[in-house]
C-alpha cells in the first residue's frame, strides 16, 4: 500500500476541486492507501465545526429535506473510513488569519515544515493549486 | 522507466493555457515511457465528438493514454458514444491506482 500526500488550497463550496479531491482521497482510503492532506489557505475552512446546512428558501425546502452536504461532514466520513490512515494538517498561519480554529475531531494544527516531511516520506505527492 | 500522470481539471475554451497542457503531454510522449492524461471535471468537455478540441484530443490519444473520469462525464451528460476517438472512461479508483504506482511522476492542472 502506498502514502499519498495531497495538498489542498480552495476554500469550501467554491470549486468543483474540492470534490474532485475529496473523491481521491476517499477512494484511496478505502483502497488500503495512507493519505496525508496538508490543507493550506482557504482550505483550512473545510475541517470548521460550526458549518451548517441549510434550508432553501426558494424552494421552500428546509434543512433536513434539503439535506445539504458541508465539507466537515465530507472529511469526517473520510476519518472513519479511513481507520487511522488519513494524517490531515491545517496550516496554523492560514488558521489564524482566518479565525478558522475551531475543527472537528481528526485535523491537527501544522506548518509547510509538516508537507515538506510528508513529500520526503511518500510515495506519491498531488499538488492540487488553486486557479 | 519514467511514468507521467497529467490530470488537467481545465477545458480548453475557458483556459488557454490547457493547449500548453496538451503540447506538454505531447512533448513527453516523445520521453517518457508511459504518459496517461486524465481528464476530470470540465477538463472532460472537448471529449465530446462534436467538440471543436476533439481532433486535438483523438491525436493526443494516439501517442498518450488519454482518459476521462466516468463521475465528470455523467455529470455532464456526456455519454460513452458520444466521445471522441481514443478517448477511455474510468472511475477515480483507476486515478489512485495511477497515484499509487511505484516512480509515477503527477502534474495537477
Amino acid at each position: 500500500m502506498a502514502t499519498i500526500t495531497i495538498a489542498l488550497m480552495d476554500p469550501p463550496y467554491e470549486t468543483e476541486t474540492t470534490t474532485t479531491a475529496f473523491r481521491i482521497i476517499d477512494a484511496a482510503v478505502r483502497k488500503g492507501h495512507s493519505v496525508n492532506v496538508f490543507a493550506y489557505e482557504g482550505a483550512v475552512n473545510l475541517t470548521m465545526a460550526d458549518q451548517a446546512p441549510h434550508p432553501d428558501p426558494v424552494k421552500g425546502t428546509s434543512v433536513e429535506e434539503q439535506d445539504h452536504p458541508t465539507t466537515k461532514d465530507w472529511i469526517a466520513a473520510m476519518f472513519k473510513a479511513a481507520d487511522g490512515r488519513l494524517d490531515w494538517v491545517n496550516c496554523g498561519l492560514c488558521v489564524d488569519e482566518r479565525g478558522a480554529g475551531n475543527w472537528i475531531e481528526g485535523p491537527r494544527r501544522g506548518a509547510p515544515k509538516d508537507f515538506v516531511e510528508w513529500v520526503e516520506a511518500s510515495d506519491q505527492t498531488l499538488v492540487i493549486p488553486t486557479k | 522507466m519514467s511514468k507521467y500522470l497529467v490530470i488537467e481539471s481545465r477545458d480548453p475554451f475557458d483556459s488557454a493555457d490547457v493547449q500548453n497542457l496538451y503540447e506538454l503531454a505531447g512533448g513527453l510522449a516523445e520521453q517518457a515511457d508511459e504518459l496517461t492524461v486524465f481528464l476530470v471535471q470540465n477538463g472532460v468537455l472537448p471529449t465530446r465528438r462534436g467538440s471543436a478540441a476533439a481532433g486535438q484530443i483523438t491525436a493526443l490519444a494516439q501517442r498518450v493514454s488519454v482518459v476521462a473520469d466516468e463521475f465528470s462525464l455523467r455529470e455532464r451528460g456526456i455519454g460513452r458514444d458520444a466521445l471522441a476517438e481514443g478517448v477511455r472512461v474510468a472511475d477515480v479508483e483507476t486515478l489512485v491506482d495511477l497515484l499509487a504506482e511505484d516512480g509515477r511522476k503527477v502534474l495537477w492542472h
